[in-house]
């Protein structure tokens, strides 16, 4: 309620850091979508089944809807809005993109997160660990045929350097 | 790894006035694709206004109660509470949504707030508008509400009864109902060599669920008395029509605006009551901005689900070699609490009367009932995957009990290539197509043949292996004078799609169309189109997605629904690119000093061009636009009629129905998608599983190859997922037991087998490009999965009964089977033997 005390945020974000005061029942996602403006961070379930919010969080990936934002304090995270350099794409979301890997694009920036994070931690993942790695990320468009198809690309791609 | 094979067709013929197919059937990547995985999509809680408010709706708890009391005062007095609504005040501010049903239907109140009772769990009875999100959700939560529960009717059989009613107002429950009869039905029963019956049929309740829930934001100024709104509705023009009544204002006053939809399906036609109460708490507030962001629950409970049909007593004439000659059956819908959009379901399945299939005899009463669920709305192969499923499971059960193979039944009552165009019992013509020739390609793709000696092993062995074949039609570009079948007085008919091409200012070349597409790739396949209209390449062409009253093109008809963007939507784009370049071949002939008949069209050292092939003079398209809009000095008068902003509407070629005989083409386009299922059932948990999954669409030419291949991945998933997990389910008190995605699980990576995928193109006569929609796929793997789950079972005594099905459910079936239910379901008579 509006009478709570609000509570000190600061996170880095994409590599900038970034304070607000915020309800200590904040969700992480309200915070980065309300309070600073990113909003390629989507809202799809409320109840961690669906992975639109999927963020890094210290090079890992969260729910960024099942996170109070002060949960995150002191934190690092990446969102969708810092995944290219300089403007070029990411080999990932370059393969996505290359491969209509997406429809609707309201589930791919958790996508694309949850796939940065696997091919991080295991550059040559099998068929069996990439659907295992996006179980938690629902597309409704593309069957997931063509996730699959671009992320074996991402993985061949970023194995070439 | 998915597969994918495709048989060769001839090179697209080039339409008159443009120039030749270069992109049009190229794989080429969507426009769309690099804002969005930039994570720089515009949806609609992206959208901040100044001073924008938040609305939060108190939901029934209860199916079916009289609301006693409604208490708003705590709530309005939290502080950031701007103001609140009840149903009974929205009632003074409306006037009820124009119903489309005839006598009865016209008897329901349907108001955008439940007012004296409730009618389905999530049924908005108030709301309240706050400052931010949280103070919103805590307020509605100090909204107190006293309920009297009253019996909930939750199927289609308790409510054919009519002993507790859902609208009082009615007199029945039954909200429509007519019968569709057509060829000598009693005569093709006495001359059949078997007459099969077959027990009650049910297809389930689900929704493609897009991942993005409902949203909306409305702003209502009293000073310009105009209501924006910004909304992911996917049928603006709709809403508009059924708004303008109900809010009392002209639909000039009202402006849709759209722009990136996170997926729709069809179910994000229905959301206008919440459109209504959202711009009567703007005015509330006295016009300022009021956003609504639907949470999941809320969309699982009362958005809309797709269309539950229940199938009884239904009879199949066959003769001697199994092919079906007549079939009278009789079909409930359920609709839910109110007939948004509907009865219009009620007619829609006609498209597809006797689905991929000859049979000429054939009677369907058709009925529908109001229920205390969540009202339906069109979900993703709406209302005619219904038919095709029973279809389907008519073709199965028949071919099981008459010992003749599921692949061999379906050769032997196919339409044939050679009878296309064919015009069905009911006068809908299908356009094209090579429905076993398709079976062939897809038995290709799966190894038939090696899967059923695989099969053969297997049952040796114990194990359930089944192989399920789904026979699929997608009839695309419909005729809404169908409407005229359910109610004769209804004001519509035909279809139409408007596009607007323009050369701006600076050469820039612009299509605006209002399309409302939610991932189909719209500004993709619309950019191909012109760009070999004017001879220069996809991305010199800015096309403007979403509806924008202000901005784009549209008519009456415009939305994204009934698979029909590459016929209707890209011929009313392709007409408005030929009149722009009809204008700058005038303006160039005259600036060049040429004939128009010696200009070429094409990109030079300065960008897009016209030249003089004779003098290799050449004019720029900034150029041809300068002279028309800043530096027309001179012009002569014959050219003054040159805007280089040409409009252009496409008409469908329909007429309206005979309305008596339930008689005429309902559709334009019938693409087609053959699939083949091996599944198998778990001996000890009686999970099913997909072992194998093959698809092979014929959709006509093809726009681009990669998105109509990426729209088949996608209806499959949903079909899996409806025929396996996911399912609207109510217990007996009312509540929706799938109110989260936790518990409606809809089908993720794991789940989803990978898909061999063939394609087939036969080219339609009735679009100019040859082109047929396709995007809704008519739920193919429903049927699919079915036909190999009854395939796997028939054997021990189950009739695969319900398009949904799971572990549980088979569990059950084989329990009744053991114990005599198989006799229940299916009785074969031989009247004639011989035949």
């Amino acid at each position: 309620m509006s009478g709570v005390e609000k509570v000190s945020v600061r996170i880095r974000v994409n590599s900038e850091p970034r304070e607000a005061l915020v309800e200590p029942r904040t969700l992480l996602v309200e915070f980065l979508r309300e309070n600073l403006n990113l909003t390629g961070t989507h809202i799809g379930c409320d109840t961690t089944y669906c992975g639109a919010c999927t963020v890094l969080l210290n090079g890992r990936t969260v729910k960024s809807c099942t996170l109070f934002a002060p949960m995150a304090d002191g934190g690092e995270i990446t969102t969708v809005e810092g995944l290219s350099t300089n403007g070029a794409l990411h080999p990932v979301q370059h393969a996505f993109a290359e491969c209509h890997g997406l429809q609707c694009g309201y589930c791919t920036p958790g996508l694309l997160l949850s796939t940065v994070h696997l091919l991080n931690k295991n550059a040559k993942p099998t068929d069996k660990q990439i659907r295992k790695a996006i179980a938690g990320n629902t597309c409704r468009c593309t069957g997931y045929q063509n996730i699959l198809k671009a992320i074996r690309m991402a993985s061949d791609e970023m194995g070439k350097h | 790894m998915a597969t994918t094979l495709r048989t060769k067709t001839k090179k697209a013929k080039a339409p008159a006035a443009s120039g030749p197919a270069k992109w049009v059937g190229q794989p080429i990547r969507r426009k769309e694709e690099d804002r969005l995985v930039r994570g720089k999509g515009i949806f609609v809680d992206d959208q901040k206004l100044t001073g924008m408010l938040h609305i939060r709706f108190v939901r029934s708890s209860y199916g079916h109660a009289k609301i006693v009391k409604v208490d708003v005062s705590k709530a309005a007095a939290l502080p950031g509470v701007v103001c609140t609504l009840t149903g009974a005040e929205v009632k003074g501010m409306v006037k009820p949504f124009i119903e489309i049903g005839p006598d009865v239907g016209q008897k329901i109140a349907d108001y955008p707030m439940a007012v004296d009772k409730v009618t389905f769990q999530g049924d908005p009875v108030a709301a309240v508008v706050a400052e931010t999100r949280m103070i919103a959700e805590d307020a509605a939560e100090l909204v107190e509400v006293e309920y009297e529960p009253l019996p909930p009717i939750l199927s289609a059989e308790e409510a054919l009864k009519d002993e507790t009613l859902v609208h009082p107002e009615m007199g029945t429950n039954r909200n429509w109902h007519g019968v569709f009869e057509y060829g000598n039905v009693e005569k093709a029963f006495k001359q059949a060599a078997h007459v099969v019956h077959i027990g009650r049929l049910h297809f389930h309740r689900f929704s493609s669920t897009p991942l993005e829930n409902n949203a909306m934001i409305a702003v209502w100024d009293s000073r310009s008395e105009r209501i924006e709104y910004w909304s992911n509705n996917s049928f603006p023009s709709f809403a508009a029509q059924f708004l303008s009544p109900a809010l009392g204002v002209g639909i000039d006053q009202i402006l849709m605006k759209s722009f990136d939809i996170g997926g729709g399906f069809g179910i994000k036609i229905t959301n206008y009551p919440y459109m209504a109460v959202c711009a009567l708490a703007s005015r509330k507030t006295g016009g300022l901005p009021v956003k609504w962001a639907e949470t999941r629950t809320e969309h699982m409970q009362a958005s809309a689900h797709g269309n539950e049909r229940t199938f009884f007593g239904t009879r199949v004439a066959l003769d001697k070699n199994g092919v079906i000659t007549a079939i009278d059956s009789r079909h409930v819908d359920d609709c839910g609490a109110y007939p948004r959009y509907e009865p219009l379901g009620c007619v829609i399945w006609a498209q597809v009367l006797p689905a991929a299939y000859r049979v000429k005899n054939v009677r369907i009463d058709m009925n529908q009932v109001v229920t205390n669920k969540c009202p339906v709305g069109p979900n993703r192969g709406y209302s005619r995957m219904q038919q095709l499923w029973f279809m389907e499971r008519v073709l199965d059960i028949c071919g099981h009990t008459l010992g003749i193979s599921i692949d061999e039944m379906r050769l032997r009552n196919y339409i044939r290539k050679d009878e296309m165009p064919y015009t069905t019992p009911n006068g809908c013509v299908y356009d094209s197509g090579d429905y076993a020739g398709m079976l062939a390609l897809g038995k290709k793709l799966i190894g038939w043949d090696d899967w059923k000696k695989k099969q053969a092993a297997a049952r040796k062995d114990g194990r359930w292996i089944g192989i399920g074949i789904g026979s699929t039609l997608d009839s695309g570009t419909n005729n809404f004078g169908q409407a005229r079948i359910i109610n004769n007085f209804a004001p519509f008919s035909g279809q139409s799609k408007a596009a607007i091409a323009k050369l701006d200012i600076y050469g820039e070349v612009v299509v605006s169309m209002g399309s409302v597409p939610q991932g189909q790739g719209h500004e993709t396949t619309a950019a191909q189109v012109v760009a070999d209209v004017l001879g220069i390449s996809p991305d010199l062409v800015r096309v403007k997605p979403g509806f924008d009253t202000e901005q784009n093109a549209y008519t009456g008809h415009t939305g994204t629904y009934a698979s029909q963007f590459a016929v209707a939507g890209l011929s009313a784009i392709h007409g408005a690119a030929v009149k722009l370049r009809k204008e700058m071949a005038r303006l160039a002939a005259w600036a060049l000093k040429a004939k128009e008949k010696d200009l070429e069209f094409g990109i030079g050292a300065q960008g897009p061009e016209v030249r003089d092939k004779r003098t290799k003079k050449s004019i720029n398209y900034w150029g041809l636009a300068n002279l028309v809009n800043v530096n027309n000095a001179g012009m002569p008068e014959n050219l003054w009629d040159v805007t280089l902003n040409c409009r252009h509407v496409y008409h469908a070629p329909f007429q309206i129905p005979d309305t008596k005989r339930k008689y005429g083409n309902l559709t334009l386009t019938y693409a087609a998608q053959i699939h083949i299922a091996v599944v198998e059932v778990d001996r000890e948990t009686f999970q099913p599983k997909i072992l194998a999954y093959a698809c092979v669409d014929d959709c006509g030419r093809t726009i681009n190859p990669r998105i109509v291949e990426g729209q088949v991945h996608g209806c499959t998933a949903h079909g899996i997922g409806a025929a396996l997990m996911e399912n609207c389910a109510y217990d007996s008190d009312g509540n929706m037991l799938a109110s989260t995605f936790s518990d409606y699980t809809p089908i993720t990576a794991v789940n989803m087998p990978d898909l061999l995928y063939g394609h087939m193109e036969s080219p339609s006569p009735f679009s100019y490009n040859g082109a047929k929609g396709m995007g809704e796929g008519g739920a193919a793997p429903v049927h699919t999965v079915c036909a190999g789950l009854q395939d796997a079972l028939y054997s021990s005594g189950v009739i695969i009964d319900d398009s949904h099905n799971t572990g549980d459910s088979i569990f059950h079936a084989l329990q009744r089977a053991s114990s005599g239910g198989f006799a229940i379901m299916v009785r074969v008579e031989h009247p004639r033997a011989s035949r």
